[in-house]
């Protein structure tokens, strides 16, 4: 048992739904009580979808427990299969079902359906929605897709991509032009906007492109082995990763690498004066593996910042994550525990967070600028206009998404040098984002509380000193507070006046 | 005084009811742990279910605005629904873990979930093992919140069910309001009350435990909500007798609610007219300016929160609109039957579910709006149908006198909207 209070995965028959949502002519029939169907307003309100989910859910109630939940489940089944005629099925159990144990797949399967049935097992009190998503589109393809003769000219499927995704449906445009360039064709995209039909027709491809691991990699596998299609292991997010993918592609389909770059204005972007200030910002990273990874890359070698931590909460993805870290000299954090990504990142005590939802929260309450890179989304995360994370127009997307939050060059210094100023204080903001400034006001209860937590019992600021820690920066001065702590401590000192202060900036000094 | 007399032969009170089963597309109970946490504010509420019901809470929250709110999920793994006596043990040390870290709770919740209750977890007695293992200062009762058991706002009908065996037993003649509403229309409540001469006034649930009403014989209670059989019934076993009138929406019903308290206490006409007459005036008002979008429109009610009936009495008699199908989850006669009694006869009722059946007659009848839960609003929209979400109805201040007009706005707003769009559309 464990004590959880915020998420970032919701249960594995989640991330079957979004499999489903994504596909077309494919149902599922879900074993499960009636609260289960909020799932259903995921897919409605987040992401604004004019369908509802092609899911049928049994809603057995607790009167029924005794009776046939088997035979609800029967006929829900033949219901669903009636209304909707779809071309293939999905039928599994939510996490009340599976303790009911009535094997929704062994049920459908003696019903003598027309199409196909494809059982699931989900797990739900040992996997979390990525599971769901990953194993859900493994089974689809595993039942439907199957060796063919190839495509003549050369073309590749493009998997990974579904329904709640962080920006899938612009990604899929992206990686689009960059097929074109290079005259590769598309076969299909799966799960997004897939019939089974469609599913059936993967083994056409000569490669698949292996867009989110966490969506796709096991079926990937599989069609590598069934299929023998190679995919790619690189995701072109970021400018560099962007490059290595054309390579990686061109090499694997042996076509010739054409990389076209006009529309990429990231490079330009970053090397030009006013981008001068993101040098060395101390960045958090978290959020799901894929994306972390690629954030990693551009953090350091596309903006120039200082990745101070990093981490994942897709404990599938673990190792790479941890060997990424280490790379960067840092330990991951590994964690789907909220509350404790929100202390590891009030230690690190970073200028900006590159997280999900969950760190914009983390963010507000600590007064620390969030830009969102990842999943668990939010109906911010999909926007009207065109904004893909990958190829060379995400690379753009991200430079502005990233910087948005921060307060920008001459600002900065305009607002030290203000400090007294009543419109130009710390509180004031950036002057981009709107909202009035709002008189300085005492700090949240709960960053007061933590505040406190960390000071030390035995490390007296003096008040001169105290006066002198205020002028600096807010978004650094947490870090300056615990770095002269720590350099008195260090010291033996058990005070601290302006001297010390400037010593330990004086010792940390770059 | 004016009350409208019941038209008995030409209501809903006898019209036929279509009983549905199939699917239903409604929140479980656990969803009341919302608004409840907000409004009891000592209290935390356990849910003992699976990541599934952590993900609900999460998802119906919408956005989350607190840090360690004042809930959160024990999810139960593989290694728990192994052995009964571990499950215990752990909740004991979760629990524990729980309260130390949180000194400031003076009440917990065990709220039972579909898995807790398919595994047969007492939590009745998990509550009564944790009473006394953290008395006195920290009271642990236990209610269903589950799916299997209950609908979204019977949540906060078991949760206060749970409550009143526990109350302090009181001889005084007290009244009692029923129902967790936000403070602004909490405190319009009790002022008109107050002012009519009725008082002292308690409130279940309290803001705090040790405000919490006291009940015996002499208590009279008036629900605030038409979703609270379970407490009700609760509540008339410790002999507390409950006033029977139509809920506090809109001007009339809530002056016919007001009515029938101050005729229980003897207040006479004069002052009840002077403390209901100049707000009266204002809802009136106010409605007029909100409604002028609703006159003559057709209105659909997919089941959701209990308060479809009294929201529909609200819609056709002071909106001027039609009902086509008042749907509910269930219907509890004994409190929505005087609301059902005004509606005059016409639309369906339906209660229960079965919802692709269901959006069939939607299609059919093609309402100018439709009330229903936020996996249909998109899609109805989509559709070309207006749709109001009827989650907004339980999260919003919309009782009493003041807030008629914003109550007929939250239905006219998207119809106006509509409006609005197709006109620049044309222009
Ligand atoms: S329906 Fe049951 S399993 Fe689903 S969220 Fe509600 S209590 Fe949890």
């Amino acid at each position: 048992m464990k004590l959880t209070v915020w998420t970032y995965e919701g249960p594995p028959h989640v991330g079957a739904m979004r499999v489903a949502t994504a596909m077309r002519g494919l149902h599922y029939v879900l074993h499960a009580p009636q609260g289960d169907t909020y799932a259903d307003l995921l897919f409605t309100m987040i992401e604004r979808r004019d369908h509802r989910p092609p899911v049928t859910y049994t809603t057995f109630e607790g009167r029924d427990l005794g009776a046939d939940t088997a035979g609800i489940f029967r006929d829900t089944c033949r219901a669903a299969y009636e209304r909707f005629v779809p071309q293939a099925m999905i039928v599994g159990a939510s996490c009340t079902a599976e303790l009911i144990q009535d094997d929704p797949g062994g049920l459908a399967e003696t019903m003598g359906l027309p199409i196909p049935v494809i059982p699931l097992e989900l797990p739900s009190y040992q996997r979390k929605e990525n599971f769901g998503t990953d194993e859900t589109f493994f089974q689809i393809v595993k039942a439907l897709a199957k060796p063919m003769p190839r495509s003549t000219e050369v073309s590749v499927n493009l998997l990974g991509p579904l329904a709640l995704g962080f920006r899938h449906r612009d990604d899929i445009e992206e990686i689009k032009h960059l097929l074109a360039q290079m005259g590769i064709s598309v076969n299909v995209v799966a799960p997004f906007g897939a019939t089974p039909e469609h599913i059936a027709r993967l083994g056409a491809a000569h490669a698949n492109i292996l867009m989110y691991p966490e969506h796709a990699e096991a079926a990937a596998r599989h069609l590598e082995r069934v299929c023998d299609q190679p995919y790619t292991k690189t995701v072109p997010i970021g400018v560099g990763a962007t490059h290595d993918f054309v390579n990686e592609l061109a090499r694997i389909c042996g076509v010739e690498p054409k990389i076209e770059t006009t529309r990429l204005r990231q490079p330009w972007w970053s090397k030009s004066v006013d981008s001068t200030y993101l040098t060395g910002k101390r960045v958090f990273l978290f959020g799901d593996a894929t994306h972390v990874q690629a954030a990693a890359r551009i953090a350091r070698d596309e903006m120039g910042f200082d990745v101070v931590g990093l981490g994942c909460y897709n404990r599938e993805f673990a190792r790479p994550i941890r060997t990424l870290a280490k790379e960067f000299g840092l330990e991951a954090l590994i964690s789907d525990d909220y509350l404790s990504v929100e202390q590891a990142i009030e230690e690190a005590a970073p200028e900006m967070i590159l997280g999900t939802q969950m760190e914009r929260h983390i963010g507000k309450r600590l007064g620390i600028p969030c830009a969102v890179i990842s999943a668990p989304v939010h109906v911010q995360d999909f926007p009207a206009r065109y904004s893909p994370q990958m190829g060379w127009e995400g690379a753009n997307v991200i430079f502005d998404t990233w910087i948005h939050p921060l307060v920008m060059g001459l600002e900065e210094h305009l607002l030290t040098m203000f400090r007294e100023d009543f419109e130009f204080h710390d509180d004031a903001g950036a002057s981009h984002h709107g909202g009035k400034a709002v008189a300085p006001s005492a700090p949240t209860p709960k960053f007061q509380e933590r505040a406190q937590d960390t000071s030390s019992d035995v490390m007296v600021w003096l008040a001169c000193a105290e006066k002198e820690l205020k002028k600096i920066p807010f978004f650094v001065r947490g870090k300056a507070k615990r770095n002269t702590e720590k350099f008195a401590a260090e010291r033996g000192m058990s005070e601290i006046s302006v001297d010390t202060l400037y010593e330990a900036k004086a010792h940390y000094a770059r | 005084m004016n009350t409208p007399a019941p038209i008995k032969a030409q209501s809903c009170a006898h019209s036929p009811v279509l009983k549905e089963r199939g699917q239903r597309e409604v929140f479980c109970g656990l969803t009341g742990i919302i608004w409840l946490h907000r409004k009891m504010q000592d209290a935390f509420f356990l849910v003992v279910g699976s990541r599934t019901c952590a993900h609900l809470l999460q998802s119906a929250a919408g956005v989350m605005i607190f840090a360690e709110p004042r809930f959160g999920t024990a999810i139960l793994e593989e290694t728990d629904l192994a052995g009964m006596a571990d499950a215990n043990d752990e909740l004991d040390r979760e629990v524990a873990r729980l309260l130390s870290r949180r000194p400031d709770i003076k009440q917990l919740f065990l709220v039972g979930s579909c898995p807790s209750e398919v595994i047969k977890l007492d939590l009745a007695r998990a509550a009564e093992r944790l009473t006394t293992a953290h008395a006195p200062h920290v009271r642990v009762l236990n209610y269903s919140g589950s799916g299997i058991e209950t609908t979204f706002t019977q949540g906060e009908d078991a949760c206060l069910a749970a409550m009143v065996p526990v109350l302090k037993e009181s001889q005084a003649r007290e009244l009692v309001l029923i129902g967790a509403l936000p403070d602004v229309v909490e405190d319009q409540a009790i002022t008109l009350l107050s002012e009519m001469g009725i008082g002292p006034i308690r409130v279940l649930p309290s803001s705090r435990a040790e405000g919490a009403p006291e009940i015996g014989e002499n208590t009279v209670f008036a629900c605030l909500q038409p979703f609270l059989g379970e407490t009700t019934a609760a509540l008339e076993r410790r002999g507390a007798r409950r006033i029977t009138a139509p809920f506090p929406f809109g001007e009339e019903g809530t002056t016919l609610w007001l009515r029938a308290i101050a005729e229980e206490f003897g207040v006479d006409d004069a002052t009840f007219a002077r403390v209901t007459d100049a707000p009266r005036v204002r809802a009136r008002t106010a409605i007029d300016n909100a409604s002028a979008a609703l006159r003559g429109k057709s209105v659909f009610f997919m089941p959701d929160s209990q308060l479809e009936i009294p929201l529909a009495r609200f819609l056709t008699r002071e909106c001027g609109m039609e009902a086509v199908e008042i749907g509910a989850p269930y219907i509890h006669r004994g409190l929505v039957g005087p609301d059902l009694a005004l509606i005059p006869e016409g639309p369906r009722i339906s209660e229960g579910q079965d919802v692709d059946v269901q959006l069939d007659r939607v299609r059919t009848a093609r309402p100018d709006l439709t009330v229903c839960g936020l996996g249909l609003a998109n899609p109805l929209e989509a559709e070309g149908l207006s749709t109001k979400w009827a989650i907004e109805l339980v999260f919003t201040p919309v009782h009493f006198y003041e807030q008629a007009g914003d109550l007929a706005g939250l239905f006219s707003r998207p119809l106006r909207r509509r409006a609005i769009l197709e006109q620049g559309a044309a222009r």
